[in-house]
């Protein structure tokens, strides 16, 4: 395998975008990325993107996103898994590369979700549960979401203020974050006090419904060097699903599919959490995130809401975790979340981060987590700078 | 000059709380009353319709108007998107009830809530041009919202009737103003019994910028700023909307509250910004400013600004005043009577 390194990141401002259209949001992002990483060709483009079908009725979104790019016969694919998809997506171009099939090689994601309204979206979402034991039942991701923090409240003792935490801290970051969708702060009392959604996530609980493109090129390490940009290394990629419904899994208060992906991606950089100086995870849901960082390892089960609460997640704690805002603050156009993780990443390894945000501890190792539905597929990479 | 001659609401006194819709659906009503800023809404008896309230708000206007003989009307025109004939107008009937008919123009309008409007730019069109004596412009609805939609919260009932003429002033039109895009934000087709609509996109790049635009240019044309103004009124889909584009536009709660009935009148769809113009009116003093700007969804905004005469202080009591309307022997109905009264019980025959 060759070593792959990330050169160039470009991502839209997130959020309602009602005046650019699916494809404009891809070409924007991807065209950044390009300006960012200052290549001069393609040599393939994966497009990570859940449900294009449901939300714009648009499939054969590889040849649509090549065309509209300029890119006339691009191999371009679109590459699924749920809200993972743009994980997926970043995998894919890392395997073409490392392997030598391919030198420069875009990932990509790209959602646009309010063409419909929020009923349709509800439903689309829907579409990575399981349909027929699931959704068919009445499911819908908060109230799955729901079930876990409940059996987690149940398990472990984790409270309310532990959530609300979770959101505070996130939408502190995004509130810094300029293409945040909801860039302002939130108190423990109005996450407190907002909507009940599916007890006991309240609104401030939820990601949003959000339109965003988000686009990173791939290369490797010697093609890097010589367009001379900061070398930010990817060291490490795993990739596990699990069973798609809640109700199959041994354990609802853990998510499987991040442990295997994440013990893969530690294995092949050689490194432990202990290694890792910050993260990017898949907070759709506050109790995810908190799931997540003891799926991770990086808590003990049952320990993580404490340290989100003492504050040991925060831009000045020991491990911070979604410094761009998150999926809650940030928005979460599904397809383009786990590329929009890697933008972030990047930026803050490059010291790029803007508006106070970027981590002072001259951060050297990233992790990022995205999954799929409730845990029914993770991407997990760790990238370095070189 | 061309104006104001009499002015005129109706409404219907039963009222339906927020708190009574919430609970069949299950719903957060503190979240709807605090996010919508409505706490309840009219709702129409079985034997209100569009044309019914039609006719009282015209009786009302007729009444401020003073002396002047309903033949001498010489265009009626009725906009709402509840117009009880989908053929055939409602305007016939009114003329017919006022005794204004036969040697007048007739039309009904439609723009989803700003067809009320519509009616009073184009009589005060006719009028000026010399073509009629006055012209009577009507703005109602029994507005449709689909059950557990947000729009069942606000969709309400309700009339403002208004004879432009060019002598016995009420209120001056000192300038005038239309802006329109096709911006799709709310909708309904024929053969639908209720409207869509696009969520949040009925707000920013629809409500707000359209009812900016409309606002911004009339100020632009007539060189005024917001402090030259007595009051504001602004199209009132829920109690937010028009305090929020008030304050962004640089008016004071003080100078939109007269106005501002949809808290506990809900959206009376093309009665709203005409009616809140009437309990406007209602207060207003003698050589008060007064702006008005319309919003229909599709969409387009109707901005005026109006000047207040003299006689305004002899014609407000001869009819009655909106708020009394508004605040006044009202009867509170359950869901079922709701239900009922809106046609939302379907039987099968």
């Amino acid at each position: 395998m060759r070593d792959v390194a990330v050169v160039g990141v470009g991502m839209t401002k997130f959020g309602e975008i009602w005046e650019k259209s699916f494809r404009d949001l891809y070409v924007e992002a991807a065209l950044a990325a390009i300006d960012d990483a200052g290549v001069d060709r393609l040599d393939s483009m994966h497009i990570g993107c859940m449900t294009s079908g449901l939300f714009v009725g648009q499939e054969h979104v590889g040849s649509l996103m090549a065309d509209y790019l300029g890119q006339k016969n691009l191999a371009a694919s679109r590459v699924e898994s749920a809200c993972a998809s743009g994980g997926l997506a970043f995998r894919q171009a890392f395997i073409e590369v490392a392997s030598g099939m391919s030198d420069i090689v875009m990932a990509g994601g790209v959602e646009k979700m309010t063409d419909i309204g929020s009923d349709g979206a509800t439903y689309a979402l829907a579409a990575a549960a399981d349909q027929e034991y699931e959704v068919f039942h009445g499911a819908t991701f908060p109230g799955l979401y729901a079930l876990m923090a409940v059996a987690h409240m149940e398990k472990y003792g984790t409270t309310r203020e532990m959530l609300s935490a979770v959101s505070v801290k996130n939408h502190h970051n995004g509130a810094m974050n300029p293409f945040a969708q909801y860039p302002f702060e939130v108190t423990k009392e109005q996450v407190e006090s907002s909507v009940m959604v599916a007890s006991p996530l309240r609104i401030l609980d939820c990601s949003p419904i959000t339109d965003g493109g988000a686009a990173v090129i791939l290369t490797t390490v010697d093609i890097a060097k010589k367009l001379g940009k900061p070398i930010i290394k990817v060291i490490g990629s795993g990739h596990a699903t699990d069973m798609i419904a809640l109700h199959s899994r041994d354990d609802i208060t853990t998510i499987k599919a991040t442990m295997v992906a994440a013990e893969q991606a530690f294995k092949m950089a050689g490194k432990t959490i202990k290694d890792i100086d910050f993260a990017e995870v898949h907070d759709c849901f506050t109790i995810a995130e908190i799931i997540v960082m003891e799926s991770l390892g990086l808590y003990e089960p049952g320990k993580a809401g404490e340290a989100v609460l003492k504050g040991e997640t925060g831009l000045e704690g020991s491990f911070p975790i979604n410094t761009s805002g998150g999926l809650k603050s940030k928005g979460h156009p599904v397809g383009a979340t786990g590329v929009a993780q890697m933008v972030e990443v990047v930026k803050q390894l490059r010291g790029e981060a803007e508006n106070g945000r970027q981590l002072k501890n001259n951060p050297k190792t990233a992790l990022t987590q995205n999954m799929g539905g409730s845990g029914g597929s993770t991407l997990v990479h760790i990238l370095e700078v070189a | 000059m061309v104006g104001i001659v009499g002015y005129g609401a109706h409404m219907p006194r039963h009222r339906i709380k927020v708190e009574e819709i919430a609970k069949v659906w299950g719903a957060d009503a503190p979240s709807y009353k605090k996010g919508l800023m409505l706490r309840e809404k009219s709702v129409p008896p079985p034997d209100m319709d569009t044309i019914t309230l039609s006719v009282e708000a015209a009786k009302n206007a007729l009444k401020r108007a003073g002396n002047i003989d309903p033949a001498d009307i010489g265009a009626i025109y009725i906009g709402s998107e509840s117009h009880p004939y989908a053929v055939k107008p409602s305007g016939t009937v009114v003329a017919e009830a006022l005794g204004a008919t036969p040697d007048i123009h007739c039309a009904d309008y439609e723009f989803a809530c700003k067809a009320g409007s519509e009616a009073m730019f184009v009589c005060l069109g006719l009028v000026k041009s010399g073509y009629i004596k006055y012209g009577l412009a009507i703005g109602g609805d029994t507005s449709q919202g689909a059950p557990s939609d947000a729009l069942e919260y606000s969709a309400a009932a309700g009339a403002a009737a208004f004879i432009m003429g060019t002598d016995n002033l009420i209120a001056e039109i000192q300038e005038t103003h239309s802006f329109m895009t096709d911006t799709p934000d709310f909708w309904r087709r024929e053969h639908e019994f209720y409207p869509q609509h696009a969520g949040r996109f009925t707000g920013e790049p629809a409500y707000f910028r359209t009812t900016m635009g409309a606002a911004d240019a009339i100020l632009k044309k007539s060189g005024m700023k917001p402090r030259d103004f007595a009051y504001a009124v602004f199209h009132q889909p829920n109690g937010k909307f028009p305090m929020r584009v008030g304050k962004m536009l640089g008016f004071t709660k003080e100078q939109i509250e007269p106005g501002w009935l949809s808290p506990t009148l809900g959206n009376t769809y093309s009665g709203a910004s005409p009616m809140g113009l009437t309990s406007t009116l209602d207060i207003a003093k003698p050589g008060d400013m007064i702006l008005m700007v319309s919003y229909g969804s599709g969409a387009g905004s109707d901005a005026f600004i109006w000047k207040v005469t003299d006689r305004i202080d002899e014609v407000r009591d001869k009819a009655v005043r909106t708020r009394k309307l508004l605040d006044e022997n009202l009867t509170y109905v359950d869901y079922g009577t709701y239900a009922k009264f809106r046609h939302k019980i379907l039987k099968n025959e």
